[in-house]
C-alpha cells in the first residue's frame, strides 16, 4: 500500500503520478463539454463549419476582393481558409481554457485531481472543431484542384506546434483568470486583433522584410506560414528563421505556461 | 520530529502531524485592483513578484483555520468531527482531500481515499443520468472500468431507473441527490470522508444513506464523518472529536464529546475567516427588552437578534436573513429579500440588529439562523445555520391555557397567533400567548 503524504509545497512527484492515475478524466471532460456544446442549438454540430465559412467569406472579399492583396497564384479563399484553420483553433482554444478553470469553480472548491485536466481537455475539445474543418478544406482543395505538394507530410508538426502554443498561452491565462477575472475581457480583445495582426485574411510576404523578423514574434505567424507552406506549396516561399523563432516561442510559452499554472494550482481552490 | 518512526507507520490509517492552515484576510474583491496592483509589482520587480505569487504570500493580515493539530486515526475507526461553522472542520476536510495545501505541518495517509464533500459535483444539468454517473465516478476517482462494473448497483441505489436518459436538469432535487449520493456511495475508498452530505434529500433517503455508511463503516473502512446531526454522528461514530477555533478541544469517546459540544454551542460567538467578500461576522447575540445578553424568554417578550460583523472590504446593499427556527421547523423570518430595508453599505466594524415584538413562541428550544447575502446574484455572503440557540420558558396557566394535556406543548407547533374560540353557547374565548393580562377565564 503505497502511503500519501501531503506537506506544504511537496507534491510535485506526486502530482505526475497523480496526473498519470486520472488520464481517463481528459477524456471524460473533453466527452463532457463535446456533448454539452451543442445542447439546445438547431444546427448543432455544423456551427464548426459554419464559422470558418462565414470567416472566410468575408476576409476574401476584405483583403482578396476590397484590399487586393497578392495571393501568390493560388485561389484565395483557399489562402484565407489555410490561415484560418490554425488561427480558429488557436481563438476558440484560447476562450475555451482560459475560462476552464473559473466554469468549473465549484469542482475545484470540492474534489481534488490535477486541475491541468480541465484546461488541457477543453482544448482537446477544440481539436474536434479542427478536424471538421479540416474536412471540410480538403474538399475545397479538390473543388480547385489543388493537389499539396509533398511537403505535407510535415503538417502534423504544425499542427503539433499550434496545439502546443494553444496550450501554452490557455494554461496562463486560465490560471490568471482564477485571480484575476480581467483576463474574461482581455481573451476577445486577443482574439479579435490576433486575427488582424497574424496572417490569416493575408500573406506573411506582404509585411516589408525588416519588419519579418519581429512579426515572427506572434506565434501564430510561424504556424499559418507552416500550415500555408504544407498544403498550398510555397506559395511566396516558407520563411524559415520565422519558423524558428515561432518554435522557440511555443517551447517558452508552454513550458513557462506549466509552470506558472502548477505555481498556482495549489492555491487555486483557495482563490477561486 | 522522529524522523526513523514516522517513514512507515502502518499502525494508522491518517497521521495528522502539527498541521495548520493559513489564510489571507482582507482580500480586495475589487479585481480591477488586484490586477492593477499585480501588474505595477511586476514590473517594478518581475522576479519577485512571481515568486511570491504561487506562495500565496500578502501583506493583508492572516487567519489561521486550523492551528497545531495532530491526531492519528487507526484503520476502521469512525470518527465524527463536530464544531460549530468556522472550527475549521471543513478546512480540514479540505486538506484531508488534498483540494487545498497546509500552510504547515504533514498528514500521512495510508490507502486509498476519496472524499464528499458535497453530493453531486461536477453533474451537469444538460448531461442524462447515465452520462452523468460516468462522469462524476471519473471526478471522483473511479476508473472507467469500475464505473461500468458497478454501474447497475448504482442504478439501482438511486432508484432513477426510468429517467436514466433524462437529462439531470428535469430531475426533482430529491432525486437528483440520490443518483448523486449513489455514485459517491459505490467508491469504496478504504479511507472515506464525509462532509455534511445528508443534510439534504428527505428523512427516507438520509437514513437509507445511513444505513449505506454504516454498511461501509463494518465493512473495516475508515470514516471521517462531518455533520451537524448529532444523531447520525451518534449512530455511526464511536470516536468524536470536537473543534474550536482551529483547534482540537476535546477527542474521545462519541456520547462525551457531543456532551461538551452542546455545552458549548449556545455562546453565539465566532472566530470565523472572512467570506470571499471580506465580511467576518463576530458575534451573533440576543437581547431582551432591557438590552441584555439573554438566553431564556418568555412568550410574548421581544427578542432581538444582534449581529456583529467586521467588513474588510465595503459591501453594498446587502440582505440579511434571520429565521427562527424550532424543533419542528422555522417559525418565522425576517427577510430583506422581501421587505427590501437593506443598509447601504457595511464597511469596518459594526451591528445589525432584528427585533422580533412579542414573541408568540409555545415553550420550547429555539435556534437562530443567519444569512447575508449578496446585492446582485443574492449569493450567500456569510450564512450560519444554528448561531445560536435560545429557549422560551413560561407557565402556561399563566397565559390562561388549563388543558389537560399542557404538558404535550414541547410536542405542538412552535408558533401560537391569537385565536378566537367561539363557542355553541355564544361565549367568546381569546387565547394567545402575548398578552397574559387580558386574557379572561
Amino acid at each position: 500500500m503505497s502511503e500519501l503524504v501531503i506537506e506544504a509545497g511537496r507534491t510535485e512527484g506526486q502530482y505526475w503520478r497523480d496526473l498519470w492515475r486520472y488520464r481517463e478524466l481528459f477524456f471524460f471532460f473533453a466527452w463532457r463539454d463535446m456533448l454539452v456544446r451543442y445542447k439546445q442549438t438547431v444546427v448543432g454540430i455544423s456551427w464548426s463549419l459554419i464559422r470558418p465559412l462565414l470567416t472566410m467569406t468575408v476576409l476574401t472579399i476584405v483583403f482578396g476582393k476590397f484590399g487586393k492583396m497578392p495571393s501568390g497564384g493560388v485561389p484565395y479563399p483557399l489562402l484565407v481558409f489555410c490561415g484560418m484553420l490554425p488561427w480558429l483553433f488557436f481563438s476558440t482554444a484560447l476562450m475555451e481554457s482560459g475560462n476552464s478553470l473559473v466554469t468549473n469553480a465549484n469542482m475545484i472548491a470540492k474534489v481534488y485531481f490535477p486541475r491541468l485536466t480541465i484546461t488541457v481537455s477543453s482544448v482537446m475539445t477544440s481539436l474536434v472543431d479542427f478536424l471538421i474543418s479540416s474536412v471540410f478544406l480538403a474538399a475545397l482543395m479538390f473543388w480547385y484542384r489543388v493537389t499539396p505538394p509533398i511537403a505535407v507530410l510535415v503538417l502534423p508538426f504544425f499542427v503539433l506546434l499550434m496545439v502546443a502554443s494553444s496550450l501554452g498561452v490557455g494554461l496562463w491565462i486560465a490560471a490568471l483568470m482564477v485571480e484575476y477575472r480581467d483576463f474574461r475581457f482581455i481573451v476577445p480583445f486577443i482574439v479579435q486583433f490576433g486575427l488582424y495582426i497574424s496572417p490569416v485574411g493575408f500573406q506573411s510576404g506582404v509585411v516589408p522584410e525588416k519588419y519579418r523578423l519581429i512579426y515572427a514574434l506572434n506565434p501564430m505567424v510561424g504556424i499559418i506560414d507552416g500550415f500555408r507552406w504544407c498544403l498550398l506549396g510555397a506559395v511566396g516561399g516558407v520563411y524559415w528563421p520565422e519558423i524558428a523563432i515561432s518554435v522557440i516561442d511555443v517551447t517558452f510559452l508552454l513550458i513557462s505556461g506549466i509552470w506558472y499554472f502548477r505555481r498556482t494550482e495549489r492555491t487555486f481552490a483557495d482563490v477561486i | 520530529m522522529n524522523l526513523v518512526a514516522s517513514t512507515r507507520d502502518s499502525e494508522n490509517a491518517i497521521v495528522i502531524e502539527n498541521v495548520g492552515k493559513r489564510y489571507s484576510i482582507g482580500r480586495r474583491r475589487n479585481a480591477d485592483d488586484g490586477l492593477r496592483h499585480a501588474i505595477e509589482e511586476a514590473i517594478r520587480s518581475p522576479f519577485k513578484w512571481l515568486r511570491q505569487r504561487g506562495e500565496g504570500n500578502r501583506r493583508d493580515a492572516d487567519f489561521w483555520a486550523l492551528r497545531d493539530v495532530s491526531l492519528s486515526i487507526k484503520p476502521g475507526e469512525v470518527v465524527g468531527i463536530v464544531g460549530r461553522n468556522g472550527a475549521g472542520k471543513s478546512t480540514l476536510l479540505k486538506l484531508l482531500s488534498r483540494i487545498t495545501e497546509p500552510t504547515e505541518g504533514r498528514i500521512r495517509i495510508n490507502g486509498r481515499i476519496a472524499s464528499l464533500l458535497e453530493v453531486g459535483t461536477g453533474f451537469h444539468q444538460e448531461l442524462t443520468g447515465r452520462e452523468n454517473i460516468f462522469l462524476n465516478g471519473a471526478i471522483l476517482g473511479m476508473s472507467r472500468a469500475e464505473i461500468v462494473q458497478k454501474f447497475d448497483e448504482i442504478v439501482a441505489f438511486s432508484e432513477v431507473e426510468e429517467f436514466l436518459d433524462t437529462p439531470v436538469k428535469r430531475y426533482s432535487s430529491g432525486m437528483y441527490v440520490r443518483l448523486a449520493f449513489a455514485v459517491a456511495a459505490h467508491l469504496e475508498p478504504e479511507i472515506l470522508i464525509v462532509d455534511e452530505v445528508l443534510a439534504v434529500g428527505d428523512a427516507a433517503f438520509q437514513a437509507k444513506c445511513l444505513g449505506k455508511m454504516s454498511e461501509v463503516a463494518q465493512g473495516g473502512r475508515t470514516i471521517l464523518f462531518v455533520s451537524h446531526n448529532m444523531d447520525a454522528v451518534r449512530r455511526l461514530c464511536h470516536r468524536a472529536i470536537l473543534f474550536e477555533e482551529g483547534k482540537i478541544r476535546v477527542d474521545g469517546e462519541v456520547d462525551s464529546v457531543l456532551e461538551q459540544y452542546f455545552a458549548r454551542i449556545s455562546t453565539g460567538t465566532f472566530r470565523e475567516l472572512p467570506s470571499g467578500y471580506g465580511l467576518a461576522v463576530e458575534k451573533v447575540a440576543l437581547k431582551n427588552e432591557q438590552g441584555q445578553e439573554a438566553r431564556q424568554f418568555s412568550p410574548g417578550d421581544d427578542l432581538t437578534v444582534e449581529i456583529s460583523y467586521n467588513a474588510h472590504s465595503r459591501i453594498e446593499l446587502p440582505y440579511f436573513l434571520v429565521i427562527v427556527e424550532g424543533a419542528h421547523g422555522k417559525c418565522f423570518t425576517a427577510s430583506m429579500l422581501l421587505d427590501g430595508m437593506r443598509p447601504d453599505a457595511l464597511e469596518g466594524p459594526g451591528k445589525i440588529s432584528c427585533t422580533f415584538k412579542a414573541i408568540p413562541l409555545l415553550p420550547q428550544s429555539y435556534s437562530i439562523s443567519v444569512s447575508i447575502r449578496d446585492k446582485i446574484h443574492q449569493s450567500e455572503i456569510w450564512t450560519c445555520k444554528d448561531a445560536t440557540t435560545f429557549t422560551v420558558r413560561a407557565d402556561l396557566q399563566k397565559y390562561g391555557y388549563k388543558g389537560d394535556y399542557l404538558t404535550h406543548a414541547p410536542r405542538s407547533t412552535s408558533v401560537v397567533i391569537p385565536y378566537v374560540w367561539e363557542l355553541p353557547d355564544g361565549e367568546t374565548i381569546p387565547v394567545g400567548l402575548t398578552a397574559p393580562e387580558t386574557v379572561s377565564t
